[in-house]
């Protein structure tokens, strides 16, 4: 099923105009609108009406999360307040949270592109959809409630955390499809294990899981705890909100609806944009968005785009799991280390579960790397040799992916904070010193 | 003659050894004897108790790694060559040791605890040259 055949499948060429359109539209709106945007393109001897196709997007300049911080809270808002619906505001791990705003077209739109990313999860009208996503100034909860009701699915908007309310609606409604957070669809498949729960009575078979990276492991893994078939979605507040890239059900990468969000890949040095099947940064120009429109703005995801049309008719570009961000990219003695690494390798051994912790550390002018890992209690040997050996093994296999050493610690079961939201995976004592 | 010991994992990180003492005194289970096994990250506590289900069930409810592992122990007389005559009987009989350690029962005698792979083999030749062995029933009077 396609929501949208006539905008999902788009001749490319037809697509390109259509971009191009809406481009000038956007251009000829920030520049009469958004100071910040007005003295930029001047500054760059740029007019609006230079500004002619989607080939002319690499001329105008980017926009940075910091820029969103200089401009808080309403700086970059295009529309005069009366017309903003709705705010939404991300947490902040450094300093002042980033704000978005909506007017009522753009909620249309968000529901629009999260309505067709639910119909690539098979989501229909017929449908009971868990939204364990939290509601709130954090976009998933709302974000995915519109776009289901738009599609005429039973919405149960319980939002995030109450595991055993989560697990007793399961059963009760018999929800059929369920949206929160990979590591949040995790716990809660481990719950349904632990609770001995009839899993008879579990009627899932969507999963649509994102707001934070997952690897192909952890796919599995879930798919095995909670008996469904788990999708990605992806989305940021910045651009929209979740919705702005979903896996169809063939699952090569993520379709992004490039008829409202224009992506480009550049080298996150030079800034220069990169062919299709090149790794580097995705950016977005939001081309339809009213309040808050972005230009080539950096999300400092990394990851590659595909062109070719997909088996399931789609015509729209897709991307691929990001492999990282690069401000979750962690240099240690100069070399690239993300999280998701460590946490493929743990899915990969039989013996350990994606429960573990970075531990960046410096000492006589030296990085040091420790992985905390748990000990899974059925993999606890009472022999020394025996958990020598596996912590040797997991520094092994660690410190051949990751190309550096890696020593391991082995933790008690349960003593690594499981996260409810975006998972905190690193600490890194250099920057305290 | 099979003794089900407790082997609890330990963090080697200050006041869990007293968590774990305290939690098994508020249950009223008694350690008969007990050793440690450390590394420099972490430790293995095993204990000769004699309610290993109900200490296994506790200290799993707060969330401590645990296991119940099957050990022999060889009661000798608190005299030189006692260990040493048990551990030959052992040896030739192609019993290999993957841990073991040892404690005074205050009248004249001490007892072994051995973990090794064939527990049963070892009953049966230890049984053979009539050591004395530790019951389930004794671990209670120890
Ligand atoms: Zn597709």
């Amino acid at each position: 099923m396609i929501w949208n055949e006539y905008h999902e499948c788009m001749d490319r060429q037809r697509l390109t105009e259509l971009q191009g359109e809406r481009l000038r539209d956007m251009v000829e709106r920030i520049y009469f609108n958004v100071p910040f945007y007005r003295n930029k393109l001047q500054e760059m001897g740029i007019e609006p009406g230079d500004i002619r196709s989607v080939e002319d997007l690499k001329k105008l300049p980017f926009t940075t999360k910091q820029d969103l911080r200089d401009n808080y809270p309403f700086g970059l808002f295009a529309v005069p307040q009366h017309d903003v619906v709705r705010l939404h505001a991300s947490s902040g791990t450094t300093g002042k949270s980033t704000v978005v705003g909506y007017t009522h077209n753009d909620i249309l739109m968000w529901s629009e592109v999260v309505a067709r990313s639910l119909t690539m999860a098979g989501v229909t009208r017929d449908d009971i959809i868990q939204v364990a996503y939290g509601y709130g100034l954090f976009t998933g909860g709302l974000g995915l409630h519109y776009g289901a009701e738009k599609i005429g699915a039973s919405v149960i908007p319980i939002s995030g955390g109450n595991t055993k309310k989560q697990l007793q609606l399961l059963e009760d409604f018999g929800s059929t499809a369920i949206a929160c957070t990979p590591s949040y669809a995790a716990y809660l498949g481990e719950a349904i294990a632990e609770e001995k729960l009839d899993r008879s009575k579990i009627k899932l078979k969507a999963g649509i899981f994102g707001a934070e990276p997952w690897t192909e492991e952890m796919r599995t893994q879930i798919q095995q705890l909670l008996g469904l078939k788990a999708y990605d979605i992806y989305g940021l507040s910045e651009v929209i909100g979740p919705g702005v890239s979903m896996e169809c059900g063939f699952q090569h990468g993520m379709h992004v609806f490039e008829d409202h969000f224009i992506p480009e890949i550049i080298d996150p040095e030079t800034c220069e944009v990169l062919p299709y099947g090149t790794l580097g940064e995705l950016v977005f120009t939001t081309v339809t968005k009213e309040a808050m429109p972005l230009l080539r703005y950096r999300t400092r995801d990394l990851t590659r785009l595909h062109v070719e049309t997909c088996e399931c008719g789609r015509t729209l570009v897709r991307m691929e799991k990001c492999v990282g961000r690069s401000d979750d990219m962690l240099i240690i003695r100069g070399v690239n280390v993300f999280p998701s690494q460590v946490e493929s390798v743990l899915l990969e051994m039989s013996e350990t579960k994606p429960h573990y912790l970075l531990v960046v550390d410096r000492e006589n002018n030296l990085d040091t790397l420790e992985i905390q890992v748990e000990v899974e209690e059925q993999f606890f040997s009472d022999e020394v040799k025996e958990l020598e050996g596996l912590r040797k093994r997991i520094s092994g296999n660690l410190t051949s992916l990751l190309g550096l050493h890696a020593s391991v610690r082995l933790v008690e079961p349960g003593t690594i904070e499981r996260s409810m939201g975006k998972a905190q995976r690193v600490v890194d004592k250099r920057k305290l010193k | 003659m099979i003794i089900r010991q407790l082997s609890v994992f330990l963090e080697n990180r200050a006041g869990r050894l007293t968590e774990l003492t305290g939690i098994l005194a508020d249950n009223d289970i008694n350690i008969s004897a007990f050793s440690i096994a450390d590394t420099t990250d972490f430790g293995i506590l095993r204990v000769i108790t004699g309610k290993p289900e109900l200490a296994e069930k506790v200290l799993k409810e707060r969330g401590f790694a645990v296991k119940i592992t099957d050990v022999i122990g060889i009661v000798m007389r608190n005299k030189p060559g006692a260990l040493h005559h048990a551990l030959q009987i052992l040896t030739d009989n192609g019993i290999s040791i993957e841990y073991m350690y040892a404690f005074a029962s205050g009248d004249d005698r001490a007892t072994a605890v051995i973990r090794t792979d064939s527990p049963k083999k070892a009953i049966e030749v230890l049984q053979l040259h009539k050591m004395e062995l530790l019951k389930t029933g004794d671990v209670y009077q120890i």
